[in-house]
């Protein structure tokens, strides 16, 4: 660690020369010398509403199997076509084999029957919904994680970034927050541009730009020095090539870095399987392959953080479950409740949480969805004030009275 | 800088003096406030022609500033404020004329461009093929490829593309080609295709066979289409993009007439005005059925009354199949009503337009309304909905679904059985409300004059709504009579945003715009894609929400990006990346 901060240091004195470097530079490396180890929070969104039945097999349930006559996963049986066995109630995914280890260590966490009260089945409207934290409220300008950091005098300039190419809904706000599709793309490859505009907005008495200039290049700073050096994951893991795997590659560089990264955002889509959801056989087809990339960049990054986990929740969310009942497409269509993963060091795993509402008719939300027994608030507001330490909840997720703790983490 | 008060002057722009009598009341400039200070001293006389141009129009092109002078301030106000009586830029005909879905009709949209469902409809035997000959032949490809995708999902492994994902209208994702890109290209042209510049890269396309495009086009990966898509000539371009993502074919067209509309239209501030108007009743292109319903909402809702009467535009925007579709009111019905099918449409009373109306388009959050108003105007709403919502379809209202009851809104009863005048008068009782002129007043001096503009200017604008029954023109006309306007405070008071960033480079560079495909691609990583702000608020105007980190090094890169000419479809011979990259130019 301390040779990387040396490293940055000198190479920010070069940019400028050692007798130019402005002021606020030579601060912000001197700064750096002593960074606080923060709690980071990466929220992961699956866009396109994943069928959380069929990545969570409720396989004590004998309405799945009657509903779901073709894309059903089998019972747990110990083959690799089956659901593999959670709590004798729940299991995986076959794809999600990766994740079996991070169950048995206690650090992966399962919430079911989690979701929004708002009713709708529109992707828009309901990731919209989930992402602003204020189900119903459409003017709402900010996001749930860009309100959950707290007002600091001097934020680092990459404490939260969204591996996206724009700032997505849940990051939005008054908090200053990078997006980029890929961290090499944070750059001027312009040098004599770079150094131009350096001066000009370093000089200008336009305040508002002087000073937001003077993040910008302390970021573009940043940036330059993890973008120079290669990146080799811990323990041999192996992050897939789909952009989830890429993205929590990316974070999990940034988090190494030290770079005072506090949240994080990526999402991947491809799950509004209406058609074709699994292949002839249960365990094949295209919500298959989504999972197994899925679950493999969750393990690799788990594998790849190694002790930084303890600093670290990872939590997924999509916008709403489907039908429990599958339709003549061998896909399934707009429900409901979801799943969702925690996952990190603070988190009590090896645990399904959230009341199971059951699969049976009179069960179901309007006779053919999982109903909500958790509000997805419930789950992120835990995080928020006991991962990140941010009580002020109620600004965070406005207007929600809901339970404020579903045990999911240690305290 | 000094100051030099010309009250004269003002007094002039002023025009005939305001009569009281209605209830918001004008306050003298001396009376704001301490920090409006700099709202009381008056710019030089000399300034106020840049002024104007900055505030009133895309920025300046060379020669601007010496044709407002020649022509003098109020001549030259009064030709802003009348644009119907400004010949229109010759250049900008023949570019718009190639943009085919501009002049269609959001029914004729769908069927030009079908969306995704549509060819999976056709593909599954579900729907039939358009009987037009020619679209005959690009549907029955593209459910053939659809086909195809079905069949090799099974087996190739995840794409990770962000289908379903509002923001990423492209749903073009990969599949296995059945021809593969190197068994058309040579290996330096798969070099080009990588790292070419752009006009390598158009002469690459041009030297592809017409019969062997489509292959090519399948064959190249989604980032490599776009990237292709922004060097080719407008015509190809669509002809491309028809064969693989119709739909997006509508979304470019309406982004890049927009851009070419701002760069080089003779009425400035008619385009600074329906961009400010778009975001005050804002709908997002990528919901569904906006995705046909949009171009048309600009065009016949928006357009024809930004200097027009409030309630015009009101009515106009609620009536739009674009704003009952993205605030959900096509879907709210009375409690009571029972749909054609049950088990969709139990949804009932639907709040989302009601509220937003109140919030955003007409009182404001502090305009004095509760929920109890909220609800009620909902009410009045119910049946305003559309015919085929997602095929283009047309406003209807259907009196099966309407709530028959008596209505309460602001104080103001709507009696029982009024149908759809229910919504018309709810309507009128907003538009004539004082907090609507008060707060239409303050989004429009915020958006020309100052984030924070002085409660003189605000009330002065208001007074002039409530006297001219929301006459827009009068507003602005007002606006640019008052002192406040021509004011220390108001000079260079605002940061551009991305939108007016990128026009006014290229009118300040006098580019030539073939293309403006590219610049639409251009916004979108400077933080404003055109018709894509999800959130009703619309896009900001606001100064703190376009000055970023990220966005300032976007901005610096777009500006060496253009003086180098990396930027297909434009070519900008005088432009300096230390001008458009400067502090001074994301003013205004």
């Amino acid at each position: 660690m301390h040779s990387r901060r040396l490293f940055l240091k000198n190479s920010a004195l070069a940019m400028f020369g050692v007798g130019a470097a402005p002021g606020w530079l030579a601060r912000t490396v001197y700064a750096q010398q002593a960074p606080q180890r923060k709690k980071i929070l990466i929220a992961i969104f699956q866009r396109g509403a994943v069928d959380g039945l069929n990545m969570v097999i409720p396989h004590a349930e004998p309405a799945y199997y009657q509903l779901r006559p073709t894309i059903a996963i089998p019972r747990p049986d110990g083959t690799q076509t089956a659901a593999i066995d959670l709590d004798g109630r729940f299991g995986l995914h076959p794809s999600l084999r990766g994740l079996k280890r991070l169950w048995d260590e206690r650090q992966l966490a399962i919430i079911e029957a989690v979701g929004s009260p708002d009713p709708t089945r529109s992707h828009f409207d309901a990731q919209d919904y989930m992402e602003s934290g204020t189900p119903g409220l459409k003017a709402t300008p900010d996001g749930w994680l860009n309100r959950a950091l707290t007002r600091e005098a001097h934020p680092a300039p990459l404490r939260a970034v969204s591996l996206s190419p724009d700032v997505p809904r849940s990051l939005r706000g008054s908090n200053e927050v990078i997006a980029v599709g890929n961290i090499n793309d944070f750059q001027m490859k312009d040098t004599e541009a770079a150094a131009a505009f350096a001066s000009m907005y370093g000089g200008t008495a336009d305040r508002i730009l002087n000073g937001t200039a003077r993040e910008t290049f302390e970021a573009i700073r940043i940036m330059q020095s993890i973008q120079k050096r290669p990146y080799t994951p811990a323990s041999g893991a192996k992050y897939p090539n789909g952009r989830l795997g890429q993205s929590l590659r990316q974070i999990a560089l940034l988090i190494k870095a030290d770079v005072g990264l506090e949240v994080a955002f990526a999402d991947v889509g491809g799950w509004d399987t209406h058609v074709n959801e699994t292949g002839p056989q249960p365990h094949t087809g295209q919500l298959a392959n989504l999972l197994r990339d899925f679950g493999d960049a969750l393990g690799a990054f788990s594998l790849d953080m190694g002790d930084r986990m303890e600093d670290v929740t990872l939590v997924t969310m999509s916008e709403f479950g489907r039908t429990v009942k599958e339709n003549g497409d061998r896909g399934t269509d707009h429900g409901h409740a979801n799943v969702m993963f925690a996952l990190g060091g603070d988190v009590r795993g090896g645990k399904v949480y959230g009341e199971w509402p059951g699969l049976g008719r009179e069960q179901l939300y309007e006779g053919r969805d999982l109903n909500v027994t958790t509000d997805f608030r419930t789950v992120l507001g835990e995080l928020v004030s006991k991962h990140m330490g941010n009580t002020q909840i109620a600004s965070v997720f406005p207007g929600f009275s809901g339970a404020r703790s579903s045990g999911l983490l240690q305290t | 800088m000094r100051t030099v008060g010309s009250v004269a002057a003002v007094a002039l722009l002023l025009g005939p003096a305001f009569a009281g009598g209605w209830k918001i009341k004008p306050i003298k400039a001396s009376a704001n406030p301490p920090r409006y200070a700099a709202f009381s001293r008056l710019l030089p006389k000399d300034e106020r022609f840049g002024h104007a141009i900055e505030k009133l129009t895309f920025g300046a092109r060379p020669g601007d500033l010496d044709e407002a002078r020649q022509m003098g301030l109020e001549k030259w106000l009064d030709r802003e404020l009348h644009p119907e009586r400004v010949a229109e830029n010759p250049a900008l005909g023949p570019k718009l004329a190639e943009l085919e879905s501009l002049q269609m009709s959001a029914r004729e949209m769908y069927l030009h461009y079908p969306p995704p469902q549509m060819i999976a409809a056709v593909a599954r035997g579900r729907a039939n093929l358009p009987e037009d000959p020619e679209l005959r032949l690009v549907v029955s490809r593209l459910a053939d490829r659809y086909l195809q995708k079905q069949d090799s999902q099974a087996a190739a492994g995840a794409d990770g593309q962000a289908i379903g994902n509002p923001n990423n209208a492209n749903d073009d994702a990969d599949l296995a080609p059945r021809i593969r890109l190197s068994d058309i290209l040579t290996v330096e042209q798969m070099e080009t295709l990588r790292s070419g510049r752009p006009e390598d890269k158009k002469r690459l396309l041009a030297s592809i066979a017409p019969e062997k495009r489509l292959d090519f086009v399948w064959a190249l990966r989604p980032e490599q289409r776009r990237q292709l898509f922004t060097v080719a000539p407008v015509a190809l371009r669509r002809e491309l993009m028809l064969s693989v993502n119709p739909q997006g074919v509508v979304a470019s067209d309406l982004t890049e007439a927009k851009l070419l509309r701002a760069i080089y239209s003779n009425r400035q501030l008619e385009e600074l005005l329906v961009d400010f108007w778009f975001n005050h009743f804002n709908v997002f292109l990528n919901k569904g059925g906006d995705r046909y319903l949009t171009p048309a909402y600009e065009r016949d809702a928006i357009r024809p009354h930004v200097f027009g009467k409030f309630y015009d535009l009101l009515v106009a925007t609620a009536e739009s199949p674009a704003m009952l579709f993205y605030l959900d009111n096509w879907q709210s019905v009375a409690p009571t009503a029972v749909g054609p099918n049950p088990n969709r449409n139990k949804r009932g009373l639907n709040e989302n337009y009601g509220r937003e109306l109140l919030e955003l388009h007409t009182l404001g959050v502090d305009g004095g309304y509760t929920q109890k108003d909220v609800i009620e105007v909902a009410r009045c709403f119910t049946g305003w909905t559309i015919a085929n919502p997602r095929k283009g379809g047309a406003f209807e209202y259907n009196d099966k679904v309407h709530d028959k009851g008596q209505k309460v809104v602001l104080g103001h009863v709507i009696a029982a059985g009024g149908g759809m005048d229910d919504g018309l008068e709810a309507l009128r009782i907003l538009a004539d409300h004082p907090s609507t002129a008060y707060f239409i007043s303050l989004q429009l001096a915020r958006r020309f004059v100052a984030d924070d503009p002085p409660p003189s200017l605000v009330n002065r604008m208001a007074l002039t709504f409530g006297k001219t029954g929301g006459d827009l023109r009068a507003v602005m006309q007002t606006m640019l009579a008052s002192p406040e306007f021509w004011s220390q405070g108001a000079y260079r008071a605002k940061i551009k945003t991305p939108f007016e960033m990128v026009v006014s480079a290229m009118r300040a560079t006098n580019a030539d715009v073939e293309s403006a495909f590219a610049l639409g691609n251009e916004l979108q990583k400077l933080g404003e894609p055109l018709y894509r702000k999800a959130e009703p608020t619309g896009y900001s105007s606001a100064n703190a929400e376009w000055v970023s980190t990220a966005a300032l090094l976007e901005r610096m890169n777009f500006a060496v990006a253009l003086a180098h000419n990396r930027i297909p479809g434009v070519v900008a011979e005088n432009a300096d990346w230390r001008t458009v990259g400067s502090p001074d130019f994301q003013r205004k």
